[in-house]
């Protein structure tokens, strides 16, 4: 099953696809869980379940660690991230003026389902309650040597985009074959596939829950493979994954937000 | 997850600054210029205690099997009283309701260049409180002692007096890239080096008009 969380007209709303109607045609609808059919323009999407402790992986897949000229870790490289940087489908995501470099990461987040502490890689997608489309967006100008990567360039207001689905695992038959797509304005600039993943899913719930309890609701971000170039106010990012559907986003600039 | 710490609920995020206690930047160096940092940080390096590290006083920190001793960074924690996005820092400590200790716990590591997630966001490495103390409790944020004693011993002290970035400075320079929410945490950062403490131990950390906060540490095998 795929479902969202949407506010619409006054209230936050569980939902799910809905077919075209005559009221909608050609885009996507959605069926809310008191019987409404809406369009996915008449909600503001949020992310698609309550996200708990955020954390996301660096470096996990070898093509972008070699892009960015780094040699593979031995160490998953792990970063944390807060609430305020969580943002849902079609949302907007503030690139600040002056800055060289800012790009967009596709990735795919797991959700757990189950409280993991010190699992074993064997049982670890047992605790996967589901999966959706992560955008780890990134600020490389804000990158200092302190915590790298740290907050100012990671965790910035609005610069992790989650959904528009969460997907129940067992509707995902193998999300260590998934592929990645990020196009910029219609134009195709990331591909990749969960395969290639240095740390896998097993390997990464099992390295977290050693030390720290994972939560129903805590999501782990699995980094992104190659392709991610920089982003202007204006353009439109849409992050793809196999099954998981099409998680839109724009970049606007810092008018948008009284700067 | 909310977590309550009378008579506030928190609402779970907890955020720790790095290096901000110049003792704690003077304890490394010259080695801030070397490799592989380049130069003393420039922005607050910030740091999250995720809500599995989150204790209160009296909870016992247990020390991995392996690893002798842990740190205590002692720390003065700001509790978001109201949305705090872009505050300017004259007005910065009106978004604050109040303050609590909060004690950074950490496995000691030498590297500062990665996030130190496995040493920092263990099961209980964030013990905070006893309370939270109202603003009009607190006369001026950056002139409080912090206390450190072990078993009774006093084995640091330390005072907000001394922090490169004062509260206001730090809460404006902080949520100029993230909002700050109602019941969120944001520590000042620990004076350095922060006391190792070993299994068997009892820290307690002391903030003037804050009260205290105890810590026992046992192996995790006990």
């Amino acid at each position: 099953m795929m479902r969202a969380r949407v506010a619409y007209a006054g209230a936050i709303h569980e939902a799910v696809p809905a077919p075209p109607s005559s009221r909608s045609p050609a885009g996507e609808n959605l069926r809310l869980a008191d019987g409404r059919v809406v369009t996915e323009e008449q909600v503001v999407w949020l992310p698609p379940f309550e996200p708990g402790t955020v954390i996301a992986l660096g470096l996990n897949y070898a093509d972008h660690a070699k892009e960015l000229a780094f040699k593979a870790q031995e160490e998953p490289l792990v970063f944390l991230k807060g609430p305020g940087t969580l943002l849902g489908h079609r949302g907007m995501t503030r690139r600040p003026s002056g800055v060289k470099f800012m790009h967009y990461e596709c990735e795919l987040a797991v959700v757990i389902g189950r409280p993991a502490k010190r699992v074993a890689r064997s049982q670890a997608l047992e605790h996967v309650a589901g999966y959706c489309i992560a955008n780890d967006y990134a600020v490389r100008d804000y990158l200092e040597n302190w915590y790298r990567p740290n907050l100012r360039a990671k965790n910035r207001d609005g610069a992790t985009v989650l959904g528009p689905w969460f997907v129940d695992a067992a509707d995902v038959a193998d999300p260590a074959n998934l592929g990645l797509r990020t196009f910029v304005n219609g134009q195709l600039s990331q591909t990749g596939n969960t395969r290639d993943l240095i740390f896998g899913i097993p390997y990464l719930i099992e390295y977290l829950s050693d030390f720290m309890t994972l939560s129903p609701g805590d999501v782990i971000l699995t980094g992104t493979p190659e392709g991610v170039v920089n982003v202007m106010p204006g353009d439109v990012v849409a992050c793809e994954i196999d099954g998981l559907g099409r998680l839109v986003n724009t970049i606007a600039a810092d008018g948008e937000f009284g700067r | 997850m909310p977590f309550d710490v009378p008579p506030y609920r928190l609402s779970g995020a907890v955020y720790g600054t790095l290096l901000n206690h110049r003792s704690a930047l003077a304890a490394l160096g010259d080695a801030v210029n070397g490799p592989p940092y380049g130069a003393p940080p420039d922005a607050p390096v910030l740091y999250i205690k995720p809500r599995n590290t989150l204790g209160k006083s009296g909870s016992v920190v247990r020390i991995p099997a392996g690893i002798t001793e842990l740190e205590v960074g002692a720390c003065l924690g700001l509790v978001i009283g109201r949305t705090a996005c872009r505050v300017s820092e004259p007005r910065a400590l009106d978004y604050v309701a109040g303050y609590l200790i909060v004690a950074d716990v950490s496995i000691p590591h030498a590297s500062y260049h990665r996030p130190a997630i496995r040493f920092k966001a263990r099961d209980g490495y964030c013990p905070l409180g006893p309370a939270v103390t109202a603003c009009a409790a607190v006369a001026n944020p950056d002139a409080l002692a912090i206390r450190t004693y072990l078993d009774g011993a006093l084995v640091q002290t330390a005072n907000t007096a001394d922090s490169i970035r004062p509260a206001a400075r730090l809460l404006a320079d902080v949520t100029d890239f993230m909002t700050l929410a109602p019941g969120d945490v944001l520590a000042l950062g620990a004076a350095g080096p922060a006391p190792r403490v070993r299994s068997g131990q009892t820290a307690r950390i002391e903030i003037d008009g804050l009260g205290s906060l105890s810590i026992p540490f046992m192996d995790a095998a006990s």
